[in-house]
């Protein structure tokens, strides 16, 4: 039976803030929906216009070709300070910085630390999957306790290399931040869960409310040497018991 | 013409003051100047010392191997600068607090009992003021006026005014000591 | 005619700043340039524009780089050790081709070194110091009048050429005070466009500022605009002054506040009799080697004098290609050589 295309709605489609490049993430890894659900984000909010994201180093590093907005390519760790510096100059722009595990909460710990407790009104996408992906599968702060990794070849010993950091925490004792929240994208729930909270934290920057930061649990397939489906059980059922999730601040 | 003076002392003598105010004078007096201080970590206590140089062509160096004239505050500024002074030049010596004679013979010492006259003013914070004073008269460098205006305007931009009267008094203070 | 003031050289530099349109400024405190902060801090935010004391000099420039990529001319300044921490970020701001004004004050090093004046940051701030094939334009005033008229020229230059540009003072030339007429003001919102900056892509295909390519024959294009750049500027931006030269048998090479001392040196040198000249480079990036080299034929001696052990001595050498001789005196670790020592070293080598 022949279909009749002008009755149908079109339910789901690319982002129009999403350019046609591909994405070059592996398989299974989840930077490509987070990606996604920041580029519906912009189409909802009617910002693409006047929004300026922060590419990291890391997997992301290639995160400006994504997006159909301006975009500033920086160095290992110093995405917030250079969005405070971009926000301050122009403060009608909406400035977004993506940052990895090791980017945000070891290289960066100060830049991302400061920019918060000055609650810059920015909004941070903290993208932690314990490994760092690009180099070659090496310890991130945030790598699990006992976590196999390149550098931790007989696991992470917290008497030699301490413990996951929960640097979301850290931030939420500060005064200025106005929203702080971790979310998991392991199964539909959860990606609908993110997108609230990630088009939250840009919807307070347009309201000038302040300082945003979404932390996501994210998959490395690859480097965890799990298929994507493993990985995705292995957030929801062993991850988020050290890094719980939900909202850790909310003053919006 | 090229004048130059290294003014000396313990920290809170108020000797960097002195100095801007004789190159703020100097420079509403039509001259080329430059002050330069020495700088430390200590912000009170230390030793504090800043050189002046007053010309009417484009100064070169801030720094001056042999200075025209120095004003001692204290006696470690005298044991440091006595060396210094060019051939013939003058030494201000705050006899208050200097127990010992200028060793040399081929400059002019001016001995002024510089905390007394200041403490008869009734405000030893003005040692400064009567130092200064004594360097004009025995030197001629900037007309005591000019350095007078340049006090009063210094203390009144930093909110001083109300001690303008007692400065002054002190720059004339110190003018009158030497003969 | 404008006002002439007696002011420190720190806050001429920053005062000069607010004066060519620095509408962002970040640092972080540090001696001996804590005056240049303090005046900022005093002064931007009244004219509502932005400072922020940073958390530390990494993040100060990589605001500078944030602010700069939005296209407002900005500023970062420090001294020795934290100019160290910055080279990092100098190096993406040169390699991603933003305009930004950075001033070093420098002082005694290496290590923590002190605060005392020195030269010794001369290879860091013209040879790289940072990673990769860059250069940064390198201002290096000798008087307090003279920072605040670089001061304006650096950010002219930075926002010409797309490009980092370096104010090399020194713990002297910050701390003293000097009669200096100020610019005029100039109205950020008069400046040129800057249509590459990330100002919101409306209307046109996004703007991506990066340093970045993976690929190397990319990545080899990109260098080589850069180094077109750079000999635009070699080609353009010397700057030098030469004092006494004509009739000179030796000249004296020094910048910045040694310079202002050798002045005096040849001063006394001249009464002396000695047939004696100054040549300053303004510019120590691009170094003025052809004006050197033809000051190098006519004289006998260049003497070099440096507050460091020999790092524009280099320079000065393969200018001076053995058309005479190059001796050298210098001071290190804050020691600031006085006019008596200079004019020492040249009775030394004069004829």
């Amino acid at each position: 039976m022949p279909v009749d295309v002008a009755r149908m709605t079109k339910v789901f489609e690319r982002p129009k803030s999403l350019t046609e490049a591909r994405y070059t993430y592996c398989p299974g890894c989840h930077h490509g929906i987070i990606t996604r659900i920041i580029g519906q984000t912009i189409d909802e909010l009617g910002i693409a216009e006047r929004t300026v994201g922060i590419a990291p180093v890391g997997c992301s590093v290639f995160a400006y070709l994504w997006y159909r907005c301006d975009a500033v390519q920086v160095a290992h760790g110093r995405a917030s300070a250079v969005a405070t510096g971009l926000k301050r100059a122009k403060p009608e722009l909406i400035v977004f910085s993506y940052q990895g595990d090791g980017d945000f909460a070891s290289i960066g710990t100060a830049e991302s630390l400061h920019a918060a407790n000055r609650g810059e009104n920015i909004t941070v996408i903290f993208v932690n999957n314990q490994i760092y992906g690009m180099t070659g599968g090496e310890m991130a702060p945030t790598t699990l306790v006992h976590q196999k990794t390149t550098t931790t070849p007989d696991g992470r010993d917290p008497a030699t290399c301490g413990y996951p950091i929960r640097f979301s925490e850290i931030i939420a004792t500060l005064d200025a931040p106005v929203y702080v929240t971790r979310q998991a994208l392991y199964d539909t729930r959860r990606i609908q869960d993110c997108t609230r909270a990630v088009k939250k934290a840009f919807q307070n920057q347009v309201d000038g409310k302040g300082y945003s930061l979404v932390e996501i649990l994210s998959t490395c397939p690859t480097n965890w040497r799990m298929s994507p489906t493993k990985a995705n059980e292995h957030v929801a059922n062993v991850v988020t018991q050290v890094f719980p999730l939900g909202d850790l601040v909310d003053r919006g | 013409m090229e004048r130059s003076v290294i003014i000396a002392g313990f920290g809170g003598q108020g000797v960097l003051l002195a100095g801007k105010i004789l190159a703020q004078a100097g420079m509403d007096h039509g001259l080329e100047v430059t002050w330069l201080p020495s700088y430390g970590p200590e912000m009170r206590g230390g030793t504090a010392n800043c050189t002046v140089v007053l010309s009417d062509a484009p100064v070169g160096s801030p720094i001056v191997d042999e200075p025209d004239a120095v004003i001692v505050l204290n006696r470690p500024s005298l044991d440091k600068f006595e060396a210094a002074v060019a051939k013939g030049g003058t030494i201000i010596v705050n006899a208050s607090l200097i127990d010992r004679e200028v060793e040399r013979k081929d400059v002019v010492a001016h001995y002024v009992p510089i905390n007394d006259i200041a403490l008869k003013l009734g405000d030893a914070r003005v040692v400064n003021m009567v130092a200064l004073g004594a360097y004009l008269r025995a030197t001629n460098t900037v007309p005591l006026d000019a350095v007078k205006q340049a006090m009063a305007r210094a203390l009144e931009d930093s909110g001083k005014g109300k001690f303008v009267p007692m400065n002054d008094k002190a720059l004339d203070g110190g003018y009158r000591a030497v003969s | 005619m404008a006002e002439r003031q007696l002011l420190r050289g720190n806050e001429v530099i920053a005062e000069a700043a607010i004066r060519a349109g620095c509408q962002c400024y970040f640092a972080y405190p540090i001696t001996p340039q804590a005056e240049l902060l303090e005046h900022m801090a005093r002064n931007m935010p009244r004219l509502g524009r932005t400072f922020i004391q940073a958390e530390s000099e990494v993040a100060a420039i990589n605001m500078v780089y944030g602010a700069a990529s939005a296209g407002v001319r900005t500023m970062t300044s420090s001294s020795s050790p934290g100019i160290s921490l910055k080279m990092e970020g100098i190096s993406y701001i040169a390699g991603s081709n933003l305009p930004a004004v950075i001033v070093n004050v420098v002082r005694g090093g290496p290590g923590l070194g002190n605060i005392a004046p020195s030269q010794c940051d001369y290879f860091q701030a013209t040879k790289g110091g940072g990673h990769g094939d860059y250069h940064m334009i390198v201002l290096a005033p000798s008087t307090v009048p003279e920072a605040a008229v670089l001061t304006t020229l650096a950010f002219d230059l930075a926002d010409l050429y797309r490009t980092p540009v370096m104010i090399l003072a020194d713990g002297l030339l910050g701390q003293m005070l000097e009669p200096v007429e100020l610019p005029d003001p100039i109205d950020p919102a008069s400046l040129p466009r800057k249509p590459w900056a990330t100002t919101g892509a409306v209307g046109r295909d996004p703007n991506i500022i990066l340093s970045f390519d993976l690929g190397p024959e990319n990545l080899k294009r990109m260098n080589e605009t850069l180094q077109t750049k750079y000999r635009e500027i070699r080609a353009r931006e010397i700057r030098y002054e030469e004092t006494d030269v004509a009739d000179a048998d030796l000249v004296i090479a020094a910048y910045g506040s040694t310079a202002r001392i050798a002045k005096s040196a040849v001063r006394m040198a001249r009464a002396e009799g000695l047939k004696v000249g100054l040549f300053r480079p303004i510019t120590v990036w691009p170094f003025p080697y052809d004006a050197l080299r033809a000051v190098a034929d006519h004289v006998s001696t260049v003497l070099t004098v440096e507050m460091s052990a020999g790092q524009m001595w280099e320079d000065v050498r393969l200018a001076v290609a053995e058309r005479a001789a190059t001796p050298f005196y210098g001071e290190m670790g804050g020691v600031v050589p006085t006019p008596r020592n200079i004019l020492d070293e040249v009775r030394k080598h004069a004829r």
